[in-house]
């Protein structure tokens, strides 16, 4: 017993050389693949890009100032300026508003026709889920090029791509959380003889709803920022405005939907960060 | 039977009526929160014009983009002053004609003289054909047709359809007769158009030609795989260089598709995304340790990074762009910079979230050996959270590479402006659909890598959140 004893001691003490050494180069090489990304990475930024960093670094000022100067040569006539583009706003969360709304409704579907526990059919699954990848992976931005090329000039385009991606962002998130419910409720439902959709109203809804709406509303924030964008490439809204007024050069005003830009984006952020904590609780 | 079933239920619910009560209550709630929701899409319905679809859907247009997608065309066109000299040309373009002896391209054999020695024959895929003579078009041996065509030009020189008063507009169908112009066009895939001064015939195929070798290339003859045993063989196919360098410069060069070009853009992209997400991390890691109330006691700088946070956050990636692309013009620099910058403040907020909801006893234990400040944070805190700071890095680098490609779209380079370039043009659709392609791919490529990275360094590919 006590010969053995040392023994395993020496054994355990190899054995832990042996993992921090592993551990070690496994940390080396990860450091050494992060940094050849780093150089090939600045590399290539340097060859593709039109002005050089050193300048660029030097610049980086000169623009926000401008603005500013622009701003508080106005005075006291900058204000009314800034609530001039607010109906611009009102459009842009229009647009996120409602296709958020009609995502969540098809997210739902999709998530239903794709979740294990209650769907048998594996083929059905399989295609959902492709289709909510392929949906998920496209940038809305590509999706809404071709429709604004298509049919021309308007707020639709950015509708149409912004559900395709909400429903496909959301059907993927909707999907983990009915995977992961409690399967409980819906066998003591099965026993009491059932229909599926009644399964579905009564044991998967209502434990799975204040999860959906909380993943609506953060999808509804990052759809806001969505139409902004989309609005920069022309399908209207303060996006669309604000593209505009920055090729004309209008600083002051630029800086205007800037603020409410910022200003509704951080609103919101509070705004669905309190909601959910209502909805899920604090420690999820 | 049933009766008994309704006074037991009427007895439950004398017996608890606060619970029925609440129930009715919060089903009351639902309703009409419903109900306003459902206001809701009908004034959105109304006030962003979905219902004008319909009209501003142009299905013409719409298929005509899905044809030119996955389907070519060449263009045959013949001039009624000179009709022996007719140009056959890939796309209408004129740098890619058949025929045209410097080129070394020989005709399509869809394309030959007639039977009579006369007219000369555009076959169609549907074996339908399209004669050309001196003075007349004639349109034969279409499927679905029952007769055959004839158009001629009348003494003012203007193309009418010959015997067209006889025939019923059953027998029309697919014709377009204006004074100026008789198109025939019975399917997407055949187009024959007469005006006063020429004959337009558009021939559709499916498939990308050209895809790998454009219309010039010494290799276009071969296949792509022919092409590629070729680079093994020593027989040069142009004396100027090797094969292989001949392959790999043709593919790069390739005019139609602009391989070289596109990809180089999609690098431009991918070193964006990377870059953009390596910055925030580096950036958010120090700075989150300052901003969690168990690290740093100072209030006041806690609240300040809180804030700067917020701001970096709240200042979309698109404003950050925009200011960026005056500093550095157009090139990754703006992205990188731009995903940075939002990117350090949502990473810094998740991180040191995370850094508060540590164990504490872990930190502890290492403060009883007696370890400094800088050796509690790191044995007690840094184990704790780095499968989160690296699952929440990767998960960022998904959603960036789509980022990305955005922020290109808005002066910044990369696929994004290709992918504008190719749909401003108008008739590169093909082009359209093979950057869509491309940048899809990629996108899940980062998907799927960030998820097999999670998983080998974490051990779960899911995304932790605390």
């Amino acid at each position: 017993m006590t010969k053995a004893l040392p023994a395993n001691l020496e054994q355990i003490e190899v054995n832990l050389k042996k993992l921090t050494n592993q551990r070690t180069r496994s940390s080396l090489l990860g450091i050494a693949i992060l940094i050849l990304i780093f150089f090939g990475g600045t590399l290539v930024s340097l060859e593709a890009n039109a002005g050089s960093f050193g300048r660029g670094i030097a610049n980086f000022f000169n623009y926000p100032r401008d603005l500013f100067v622009d701003t508080f040569e106005m005075g006291w006539k900058y204000w009314p300026r800034v609530i001039k583009y607010i109906p611009e706003l009102i459009i842009t969360l229009n647009i996120a508003l409602f296709s958020t709304s009609i995502g969540f409704v098809l997210a739902v579907i999709f998530a239903i026709f794709s979740s294990r526990n209650l769907i048998r059919n594996k083929r059905v699954i399989q295609f959902t889920k492709f289709f909510m990848d392929v949906t998920r992976s496209f940038p809305t931005l590509i999706i809404a090029m071709v429709f604004l090329y298509l049919m021309g000039k308007s707020s639709l385009p950015a509708v149409i791509a912004i559900t395709i991606h909400t429903a496909g962002a959301l059907g993927k998130l909707f999907t983990e959380a009915i995977e992961n419910c409690d399967g409980k409720p819906i066998e003591g439902l099965s026993s009491v003889g059932a229909t599926w959709t009644q399964k579905i109203r009564f044991s998967v809804l209502p434990q799975v709803l204040p999860l959906f709406l909380s993943y609506g509303i953060l999808r509804l924030e990052i759809n806001v920022r969505e139409s902004t964008i989309l609005g920069f490439v022309g399908a209207g809204g303060i996006g669309e405005m604000l593209a505009a007024l920055i090729q004309w050069n209008y600083g002051a005003d630029v800086l205007a939907c800037m603020f409410l830009l910022v200003g509704t984006i951080i609103a919101l952020d509070y705004l669905s960060a309190y909601w959910r904590h209502k909805l899920i609780g604090a420690n999820q | 039977m049933s009766s008994s079933l309704a006074i037991q239920r009427e007895n439950i619910r004398k017996l608890f009526p606060d619970t029925f009560k609440q129930a009715r209550k919060s089903r009351l709630r639902g309703q009409i929160i419903f109900f306003l929701v459902l206001v809701y899409l009908i004034v959105g319905f109304f006030t962003l014009d979905v219902v004008d679809i319909p009209k501003k859907w142009k299905p013409q247009n719409a298929a005509m983009f899905v044809l030119d997608t996955y389907a070519h065309k060449d263009h045959v066109t013949m001039k009624w002053e000179n009709h022996e000299d007719i140009k056959i040309a890939f796309e209408g373009n004129y740098r890619s004609v058949y025929g045209r002896d410097n080129l070394d391209k020989s005709i399509p054999d869809w394309f030959y003289k007639n039977s009579d020695n006369v007219g000369n024959v555009v076959e169609f895929n549907n074996k339908g054909k399209a004669i050309l003579y001196k003075d007349k078009v004639e349109i034969v041996n279409f499927p679905k047709y029952e007769r055959d065509f004839t158009i001629k030009l009348n003494s003012n020189g203007k193309p009418y359809l010959v015997g067209s008063e006889d025939l019923v507009i059953e027998d029309l169908k697919g014709f377009r007769i204006t004074e100026n112009r008789v198109e025939f066009r019975p399917t997407l895939y055949e187009r024959i158009q007469v005006y006063p001064k020429k004959v337009e015939i558009h021939r559709y195929s499916i498939g990308w030609k050209y895809f790998w070798f454009d219309f010039s290339s010494p290799l276009e003859p071969y296949t792509f795989f022919e092409a590629l045993g070729l680079t093994f063989s020593k027989e040069r196919v142009v004396p100027e260089m090797s094969n292989l360098k001949l392959f790999l410069t043709e593919i790069k060069d390739n005019e139609a598709f602009m391989h070289g070009r596109v990809w180089w853009a999609m690098l431009e992209t991918i070193v964006m995304a990377v870059l953009g997400t390596m910055f925030a991390t580096v950036m958010a890691l120090p700075l989150s340790f300052l901003a969690a109330y168990n690290v740093t006691p100072i209030k006041t700088l806690r609240f300040m990074l809180r804030r700067l946070f917020d701001t970096l956050r709240g200042i979309d990636f698109l404003i950050w762009s925009l200011i960026f692309l005056r500093a550095f013009g157009p090139g990754p620099f703006t992205g990188i910079f731009a995903i940075g910058f939002t990117d350090t403040g949502t990473l810094g907020k998740l991180y040191s979230e995370a850094i508060e909801n540590t164990e504490k006893k872990q930190q502890e234990g290492v403060q009883s050996t007696g370890a400094s400040k800088f050796l509690q944070h790191r044995f007690g805190i840094i184990p704790q959270i780095l499968p989160i700071f690296v699952s929440q890095s990767l998960y960022y680098l998904e959603s960036n590479t789509r980022g990305a490609v955005i922020i290109g779209a808005m002066g910044a380079g990369g696929i994004g402006l290709q992918f504008l370039g190719a749909l401003a043009t108008g008739n590169d659709f093909e082009n359209v659909a093979y950057m869509a392609i491309l940048v899809l791919a990629v996108v899940i490529f980062m998907d799927r890598l960030s998820a097999w990275l999670r998983r080998i360094l974490i051990g779960s590919d899911q995304l932790i959140v605390r």
